[in-house]
């Protein structure tokens, strides 16, 4: 399939979602939400689960041209089987027609996804259901002050690991828990790389079953930057290798952007006031060269090299 | 209409079937799995037109039938216990949805420890999230309540989820005769479900479930939610008079046995309200004055109803199959919240706690309720709550516990 979007002049001109939403200034997420849904219409009913993004719609204000059901934290993808199957019912019926049908869209941050929303996203996959899942990943408990999660990476400093080596976990590898069900798709992208991320909508929004990616969601308030350098950030993210760019289909994953040369992870940690314990006092560079290398092994067993 | 012997789990589904159930979002829990076990037969059958999906949990369960009912068509679902309560942040939601469709719960107790056996706990621990609560004494209750319970929350007034409760073991495993009614009479006392303007569709866009800012948007959906649960009573009324023209049997807000005229009263409601109307029976044949009442209606609380069925009595017992821990039984709190204030309200309100994990409440346990009533109406003093428990039964627990301290002994364990 050749791609309607070669070349940044190829993206839609025009926006579709709402502006003046409660989202903080610079929010990586709701950047990524835009691409999307420029791309993948208003045809939808969003299902949504607790997060940053569940403040999008207000009563009685809504910056979405299409539906919104707002369910609770862990069960997203049970609201969007409800409605699918409601859906195909009527359309059996012939009480609704194809035109009024509508995709079904889950819509979750990392701490949903990760967490207590996995069980159903499993169960989702598992049921092969016809849907769209977004999770916009701003590694950790975004909403309530950027608590650490499951997805908070190794080291950076939260709301709730604030000592001299900041979180003690790893991030943990959401695509490829997604991808061990063996769903229709899988893929990673971020707001800052908008023709990776069109690409991935467009052939997703073409295929049947469990569709499921994770943005990259740089967060200036959790992250602790400035508002202007989010895309910045999002870049930076992919140049040093950190959040690769891929996608799963058919069994196989596949990069989509490889950067080469890749970037010291540094020029990604030292922007950003989550990593500041690593440059200042002084330099942490035991755990500099962890980070470092965990990204290099990551790297060389793709590349083979 | 013909009769069949039913379990109160085969009402159910009966009732689901002749409801002409779009979907059913499912998940096994002892003792209600007989209900999806059913209507799944059905479905392979080809007897039944219904799209089943097993999900991962209640709280998933809930959920989809929440979102299915919201999207337009008639959703059944059913659970249990411990799945009721995993369920239960999903209720206050699609309650707040105004989803309606109609839960089966199959009462059983709530661990610690678990058991399997019924009581009322479970449905008492959601009694506020804002379904209407429909509570059965017999399978033929089952299956007209499930029938009834379907035009109660899609009516325009009520628009809420409505839960039809009954007894495990004692009414989901039990056969009695039912009278079925033909699914032509169904179909005319229940139309197909309309959802009106809360529905998913591509050309009107909906936004369900959004947040508020501020009290007073908050405090508005709340109120409204309450009032037309209120309405509840009303519409309950009006749908069991049209069942009473369309199939002969007639069901109030409570039900009353023998109590217009009597002295003393039991309350209590579920199936064990059919073992007090045998002790009322034999009672009244050594000449007490002694009736029972029965709410059907837990959610909307049929206030006036109760205030009036207990108007001028000397002593009521209330009986409560469930432990509100530190208080006492829910059911007596709640009579009271109705009785007082009212003018000719009981003399004395008594509580009685029984029937917890499948205990018996025996005919000899009523007649020292009902003894126990007596007592206090003539001291004019009001007990404390009485928790039902024989010495023959403190026995039977002491014996497991001393073969527990001799098994721990001989394999040379602690004290």
């Amino acid at each position: 399939m050749i791609s309607a979007f070669q070349r940044l002049k190829d993206l839609p001109s025009s926006h579709i979602l709402g502006s003046g939403t409660p989202m903080c200034a610079g929010c990586g997420g709701l950047e990524a939400l835009h691409e999307i849904y420029d791309i993948i219409g208003e045809k939808n009913v969003i299902v949504n689960a607790a997060g940053c993004m569940t403040l999008l719609s207000i009563y009685p204000f809504t910056p979405f041209r299409g539906s919104w059901l707002y369910t609770a934290m862990a069960s997203a993808p049970a609201g969007a089987q409800g409605v699918r199957d409601a859906l195909d019912i009527l359309q059996k019926k012939g009480e609704i027609d194809t035109a009024e049908d509508l995709e079904v869209l889950v819509l979750t941050g990392d701490g949903s996804a990760n967490g207590m929303g996995l069980s159903s996203t499993s169960a989702a996959i598992d049921r092969n259901l016809d849907f769209f899942y977004v999770c916009y990943d701003n590694e950790g408990y975004g909403n309530t002050g950027q608590q650490y999660s499951a997805a908070t990476p190794h080291a950076a400093r939260t709301a709730t690991s604030r000592g001299v080596h900041g979180y003690p976990g790893y991030k943990k590898d959401l695509f490829a828990i997604w991808a061990a069900h063996r769903p229709e798709y899988v893929a990673t992208a971020v707001g800052a790389e908008p023709l990776d991320l069109a690409r991935k909508i467009e052939k997703a929004k073409k295929m049947k079953g469990p569709r499921l990616i994770i943005v990259l969601s740089p967060c200036p308030t959790g992250w602790g930057y400035d508002p202007q350098e989010s895309v910045e950030i999002g870049r930076l993210a992919v140049k040093t290798g950190i959040w690769p760019l891929k996608e799963y289909e058919d069994g196989k994953v596949v990069h989509t952007k490889i950067s080469r040369p890749r970037l010291p992870v540094e020029e990604y940690l030292s922007r950003q006031e989550r990593f500041q314990h690593l440059f200042r006092p002084q330099r942490d560079e035991q755990l500099l060269a962890e980070i470092q290398n965990r990204v290099d092994a990551y790297w060389q067993a793709i590349e083979g090299r | 209409m013909k009769r069949e012997l039913l379990t109160g789990n085969r009402a159910a589904a009966l009732g689901a079937l002749l409801a002409r159930v779009d979907y059913l979002p499912a998940f096994p829990i002892t003792p209600q799995t007989e209900i999806i076990e059913t209507i799944g037969a059905w479905i392979e059958d080809g007897k039944m037109d219904c799209r089943m999906v097993t999900m991962e949990s209640e709280h998933s369960m809930i959920t989809a039938a929440g979102a299915a009912a919201v999207t337009g068509v008639r959703v059944f679902s059913a659970t249990s216990s411990q799945g009721l309560l995993y369920g239960t942040e999903m209720l206050y939601t699609v309650a707040g949805w105004r989803a309606p469709f109609v839960l089966v719960n199959v009462s059983r107790g709530l661990s610690a420890p678990i058991t399997l056996e019924p009581d009322h706990n479970d449905i008492m621990a959601v009694r506020d999230c804002g379904f209407l609560q429909v509570h059965c004494a017999t399978c033929q209750e089952v299956l007209d309540s499930m029938i009834m319970a379907y035009r109660l929350a899609e009516d325009e007034k009520v628009r809420l989820p409505v839960i039809v409760n009954f007894d495990g073991f004692y009414l989901s495993f039990t056969r009695e005769p039912v009278e079925v009614p033909t699914p032509d009479a169904v179909d005319s006392f229940l139309p197909p479900f309309d959802p009106g303007s809360i529905r998913f569709r591509a050309n009107e866009p909906l936004s369900e479930g959004v947040a508020v800012l501020g009290g007073a948007a908050y405090s508005y959906f709340r109120y409204e939610a309450h009032l037309a649960s209120e309405q509840g009573i009303e519409v309950f009324e009006k749908i069991a008079a049209e069942f009473s023209d369309c199939f002969g049997r007639s069901y109030g807000v409570l039900e009353t046995y023998k109590s217009e005229d009597a002295e003393f009263t039991f309350v209590m409601i579920g199936s064990f309200a059919t073992k007090a109307k045998d002790a009322v029976d034999r009672l009244r044949d050594v000449g007490w004055s002694i009736g029972l009442v029965r709410p059907r209606l837990l959610r909307p609380f049929p206030k006036e109803a109760i205030a009036k069925a207990l108007k001028n009595k000397k002593g009521v017992a209330v009986i409560d199959q469930n432990l509100a821990a530190g208080l006492g039984g829910v059911l007596y709190t709640e009579l009271s919240s109705v009785l007082y204030n009212q003018k000719g309200a009981p003399d004395v309100l008594l509580s009685f706690i029984g029937g917890l994990g499948g205990r018996d409440i025996t005919p000899e346990d009523f007649y020292q309720i009902a003894a126990v009533t007596r007592k206090a109406v003539e001291d004019g003093e009001t007990p404390p709550p009485r928790l039902l428990y024989s010495e023959e039964e403190l026995l039977e627990v002491r014996k497991l516990q001393s073969v527990a301290r001799a098994a721990r002994q001989t394999r040379g364990g602690g004290k």
